[in-house]
């Protein structure tokens, strides 16, 4: 007699809508016990460092104020990507398409130094967003067109573009008075955002975010665009089968996705460092997290709006826990990384049942 | 008894559903070429996946040379001396010949398929499968590969050799080949089945036949003592489930024409080749066959979702070939899919689904915006109208029964009165109330003046609605023939390729359309 | 010109390809393994990042530095765990998954590793000089004074490039990758085969990491990989899967890391070069796309398909 037990996974027909919320609620609290267990092996009382994040990212006006910061363009990317998901079209080049929107801002900037603030500025939004587009549209056709995986190509993109602006911020938009650092020179006041008085709030971004997360959630679930874009998420061969374009429809996500990760890449130059640095200074994998604040979100952009502030709260309080128990400022990839396995399985474990499965063979003679 | 290598007795397997063998008996013997006769679905496939150890029996006992066993895996039918060369090859299409011969077996670690390259060509030579073993997989014709499955079996040791539609990828000249070879084997002691639905195949080739239907054995003959006749009635009965009114109505005025059509299949093979048919107001054209005879690309052809290679289609006199669905939707083509999947989205709700064609209509939007109480009025009509079961408009689909699915389905098709309708197999797996309420719609619909192309595998149902019926083998049209000329018996022959009726002796241009058929 | 072609091809710089190559190359053959058995692995970067600060680690506090590699294998091959279960048996987005594992990997060495940080290595691993061999002119330095690892990873290789196309174990692998169903079938156990491969590969990568912070470096630095993962990625694919051309790729990678600053000076710009590794990496999908091609390239079609046994109704 053999005995084989193996791991089942079946598709619930319904998941109850229980499992749907409690799932994600349930899959942080996991990711939380992990993480916990990985600072008691360093010597850290998690308990101690969970309540220093949260005072650090909730607990003052300036920690708030920070919080809000570092939302805006995680809920940016998080926005478009929930719609890239929902069309099942697998973006994780958000990065890319930050940068490169950071970039095309940026050329703006330092070419039109003389332009009125409120055209250079919203220039700079809109080259931001069509430069973000463009960056998302190559996988995009590359995909409707040749069928070549986007995953990976989305994910090249992001290096291509991070080598860009390394080449340009080393190179020749080197700024001169830079004294040897990989920056462009400071952008004209009339290229820099207005903030909110004694923070860096940069609030037309902010609110621009805000408006946007509407309108993506209008456009998803009121329109005719929106209904097409969940028909091909849901099913591709039936939107083939009504006549829909998959490549029309992939085109109109990815110029939205690509184009927001742009805007978000706008913000953080004209609103935070008024040039564009080497892309690490840019952006701490921003693209990267927002992965996070769409998958938390169940794909709802409104929700992206919260689970933004979320990630936001999770980098500031990861800053304060680097000052205050000495832990190096990579902590804060642990949550993002445990938190999204964890946002994983659980997502599996509401539309999926897991059941361990025991057979057991006759030997044949 | 003694000599039955093989005996299967009173073999059941349940489906989701479908019974798919009901206490199957099957008996082979050694040097015997058996044939399995069925239509599809009839339950062939099933039997013999239950005996090579795919799927698991849920009642009944397998006795191999004598003994008792059970299988429950295809490495232990393996052992048992059981091969299969499935329809769809299984083969490693970048690796080479040596390398899908030898996958998975224990032997040499260190090239294990040069080690192997003398034996195939042992095998090669004994039975003439001449395949070069340093080929790749997809460099190698159809014909070749299934030498190399057939070579794969033999170099497992199999005394049985299980061959399901081995025809069917094969030239005719190929499939002589096939014969000799599986002659040679029989006559050495093996044990050959050979599933299959051409009658002309079990006549030739085999020395005695089971035929089954709808899970059931019809009976076990002498190939010898039968005729092709005697088969094709046991192969598709004669059982009526229940009879419809059928108003007898003038055709009309001619709506869709099919011209000289070829179409390629996903592997780039003439799956369609050169078929003209035209639909009329108020008549439904069926077309019988076995599936995977061309039907679903001739289907796919019409409605845009496959290129024509030739040929044209019209509606109305105006051209749609190779235009996309979207146009083709726009001249009034609507499309039940034989897969139902196709035409659904499961995770969406009722009224959602219902809308999957019109959403782009003025009379669902407003602007870009999509107007949800016009949806809403929308299917709670159309779920009164067409009696859907559903608990609400808003619940998802994939929680209806299959045969509400299907309402859904032909309620967002047929309510805004197209010009054409094609369904293709619009019952298959429904429950009898489900398949006597689509026939009865879609005889409505005929007499609403709609022209109805009615594609299925399920001879009753064609016999019952349709006024003609094109009977489709191997991508061609066996004939166009008048229903109340022709009895399942004869549709039996030309489904299984043995019977050809003269497309229309009033023109002797082959390609045209009949206008009006002459029987032969 | 004749200057730009003295630099590139100096003794100095192909040394300096070979040894900056090494950590990529090792990665990269783990990588080929665990692509040809279908599972996208884009946690290298993590794995790699945990090997280096484990091989640190245990260099510094034990000062062996083969147990230091031999841990490092293991730390990568325990995060790879982590991704073949998500991926293989929970059957999740392999690419999320693979992220996730990045940013986990690059966290937790972050976490362990702060205590290294500015610490001289407890023990590193220098160059040994072939008797003979290496004073030969020319040949000497160029093939016969490196470190043993380098030696390992190209005798790797030949084994591994061995046991792709000409053992069973090969067979079984590409089998995997390619039609699993098939595979399944014949009595090929895909599960495990595509479990040991993942496994295989994070083992590689932590090898390469520990080669960057005992070998290379060698120090432990936050982040010391810097990107060296996501060029593993790129030359698999550059590489078109096969271990022999991943020797060529990471050796070319490693010499245009070594160059930055010496192609500076001549106006070649190094961040345009580090693109190229992505940019090939894109053209290469994109051939390969076409189902032609894709046979000659041998892109496993099973790439990011988890396997779920075909069962009817």
């Amino acid at each position: 007699m053999r005995r084989i037990v193996s791991i089942e996974v079946e598709k619930r027909l319904a998941p109850p809508r229980w499992l749907q919320i409690l799932a994600p609620v349930l899959s942080l609290l996991l990711a939380l016990s992990a993480i916990g267990i990985i600072f008691l092996l360093v010597g850290v009382d998690p308990f101690f460092a969970y309540s220093e994040i949260f005072q650090g990212a909730f607990g003052s006006v300036y920690g708030l104020s920070e919080t809000v910061v570092k939302s805006i363009p995680l809920m940016l990317c998080g926005v478009g990507l929930t719609l890239a998901f929902r069309a099942r079209f697998w973006n994780i080049g958000a990065e890319g398409q930050l940068l490169i929107g950071a970039t095309c801002a940026t050329a703006l900037a330092l070419a039109y130094p003389e332009w009125p603030k409120a055209v250079l500025l919203s220039a700079m939004f809109l080259v931001g967003f069509v430069g973000g587009a463009l960056w998302g549209l190559i996988p995009a056709i590359l995909k409707a067109r040749w069928r070549v995986d986007e995953t990976i190509t989305s994910l090249m993109m992001v290096y291509i573009a991070s080598n860009l602006v390394k080449y340009l911020v080393y190179g020749p938009w080197k700024g001169p008075e830079e004294r040897g650092f990989p920056y462009t020179s400071k952008f004209s006041p009339s290229a820099q955002l207005p903030r909110l008085a004694w923070t860096r709030i940069h609030y037309p971004t902010l609110l621009l975010a805000l408006a946007l997360a509407v309108v993506v959630y209008v456009l998803i679930r009121y329109t005719k665009w929106g209904y097409q874009i969940r028909v091909t998420g849901e099913n591709p061969a039936a939107a083939r089968y009504a006549g829909m374009s998959y490549l029309k429809t992939v085109i109109l996500v990815m110029i939205l996705s690509g184009g927001l990760a742009g805007v978000a890449g706008v913000g953080e130059v004209a609103g935070i460092h008024y040039r564009l640095r080497y892309p690490e200074g840019i952006s701490p994998g921003y693209g990267f997290t927002a992965i996070i604040v769409a998958w938390l979100a169940r794909l709802n952009p409104l929700g992206a709006v919260v689970t933004s502030l979320l990630l936001g709260g999770l980098l500031v309080g990861g800053d304060a826990i680097q000052v205050s128990l000495g832990l190096p400022s990579a902590t804060v990839y642990v949550f993002n990384g445990a938190i999204l396995l964890f946002v994983l399985a659980g997502d599996l474990i509401a539309r999926y049942r897991i059941r361990l499965k025991s057979m057991e063979l006759k030997e044949v003679s | 008894m003694a000599d039955n290598v093989v005996t299967m007795r009173s073999i059941v397997k349940r489906f989701p559903g479908v019974l798919a063998n009901d206490h199957v008996d099957f008996e082979a013997r050694a040097g015997e070429i058996h044939a399995l006769l069925g239509e599809n679905g009839a339950g062939k496939t099933t039997l013999m996946n239950i005996l090579y150890g795919i799927y698991q029996p849920d009642e009944g006992e397998i006795i191999i040379r004598g003994s008792p066993v059970t299988i429950p895996s295809p490495r232990e039918a393996i052992k048992l001396g059981i091969g299969m060369v499935h329809q769809h090859f299984r083969l490693v299409e970048t690796h080479t010949v040596a390398e899908n011969i030898v996958l998975g077996l224990p032997g040499n670690f260190f090239n294990p398929a040069r080690a192997a390259r003398s034996k195939i060509r042992e095998f090669s030579e004994r039975y003439n499968l001449t395949v070069d073993p340093d080929a790749r997989i997809w460099q190698l014709s159809a014909g070749e590969q299934q030498r190399v499955e057939v070579i794969k079996a033999l170099y497992r040791g199999a005394d049985i050799l299980i061959l399901d539609e081995p025809t069917s990828m094969l030239t005719p000249g190929e499939a002589e080949e096939l014969f000799a070879v599986l002659r040679r084997m029989a006559s050495e002691g093996k044990t050959i089945i050979f599933i299959t639905h051409k009658l002309d195949e079990v006549m030739s080739i085999s020395d005695r036949v089971t035929v089954l239907r709808q899970g059931r054995v019809e009976a076990t003959l002498e190939t010898a003592h039968t005729s092709k006749r005697e088969l094709a009635r046991l192969m598709v009965g004669r059982e009526v489930l229940f009879r419809v009114e059928r108003k007898d109505m003038p055709p009309g005025e001619e709506v869709l024409r099919i011209e000289d059509l070829h179409v390629l299949n996903d592997k780039g093979l003439p799956a369609v080749k050169g078929v003209s048919l035209s639909v009329a107001r108020g008549e439904i054209v069926g077309i019988a066959g076995v599936a995977g005879n061309g039907q679903r690309e001739l289907v796919e052809a019409l409605v845009g979702l496959r290129r024509a290679e030739g040929g044209r289609v019209s509606v109305n006199g105006r051209e749609i070939t190779n235009q996309p669905p979207k146009v083709v939707i726009e001249h009034g083509v609507c499309y039940v899919p034989g897969e139902r999947l196709t035409g659904l989205v499961p995770e969406m709700s009722v009224a959602e689904n219902l809308i999957l064609k019109g959403y782009r209509h003025q009379r669902f939007c407003r602007g870009p915006f999509l107007d949800a109480r016009a949806i809403y009025e929308h299917a709670d009509a159309l779920i009164e109208q067409y009696c859907i079961m559903t608990p609400s408009r808003d619940t998802p689909l994939k929680l209806l029964s299959g045969g509400n699915i299907q309402r859904v389905v032909l309620a967002r098709e047929t309510c805004e009165s197209p010009d054409v309708l094609i369904a293709a197999h619009p019952t298959s797996g429904l429950d009898v109330g489900a398949i006597e309420y689509i026939w009865q719609l879609l005889l409505a619909e005929r007499e609403r003046g709609m022209a109805i192309l009615l594609v299925s595998e399920d001879l009753e149902e064609v016999l019952a609605l349709s006024d003609r019926i094109a009977v489709m083998f191997e991508g061609e049209f066996m004939g166009v023939v008048p229903a109340h000329e022709v009895d399942l018996e004869e549709i039996g022959l030309m489904m299984a390729g043995a019977h050809r009726r003269p497309l229309d002796s009033s023109s002797p241009e082959r390609g045209t359309p009949p206008v009006r058929e002459v029987s032969a | 010109m004749r200057e730009f072609l003295l630099t590139v091809f100096s003794l100095s710089t192909l040394q300096g390809a070979v040894r900056a190559g090494t950590p990529l190359l090792l990665g990269t053959l783990g990588e080929v393994y665990a692509e040809r058995s279908g599972v996208l692995n884009l946690g290298v970067e993590g794995m790699m990042i945990m090997g280096s600060v484990t091989a640190f680690g245990v260099a510094y506090t034990t000062g062996n530095i083969w147990l230091a590699i031999l841990l490092a294998a293991l730390a990568g091959g325990l995060l790879a765990l982590i991704h073949a279960f998500t991926s293989i048996t929970l059957r999740v987005n392999q690419v999320v998954s693979g992220l996730a594992i990045t940013m986990l990997g690059l966290g937790v060495s972050g976490i362990l590793g702060k205590r290294y940080i500015g610490q001289p290595p407890g023990v590193r691993l220098g160059a040994i000089n072939i008797p003979v061999l290496s004073d030969l002119p020319i040949i000497g330095p160029l093939f016969f004074r490196y470190d043993p690892m380098v030696y390992i990873s190209i005798l790797l290789v030949v084994v591994l490039w061995f046991v792709l196309y000409r053992t069973r174990w090969g067979l079984s692998l590409r089998s995997v990758g390619e039609s699993p169903a098939t595979a399944d079938a014949l009595g090929v156990n895909v599960v495990r085969v595509r479990y040991l491969a993942v496994f295989f590969g994070g083992m590689m990568a932590g090898v390469g990491g520990a080669y960057l912070s005992v070998v290379y470096a060698p120090a432990w630095i936050e982040g010391m990989t810097a990107g060296a993962g996501w060029i593993v990625i790129a030359l698999t694919i550059f590489a078109m899967w096969d271990p022999v051309r991943a020797l060529l790729g990471a050796y070319l990678f490693g010499g245009v890391r070594v160059l930055q600053y010496r192609l500076q000076d001549l106006g070649v710009s190094p961040p345009l070069l580090n693109m190229l590794p992505f940019i090939f990496t894109i053209l290469v999908l994109w051939m390969s796309a076409g189902e032609a091609m894709r046979k000659h390239i041998g892109a496993p079609a099973a790439l990011m398909q988890p396997y779920v046994r075909e069962e009817r109704g």
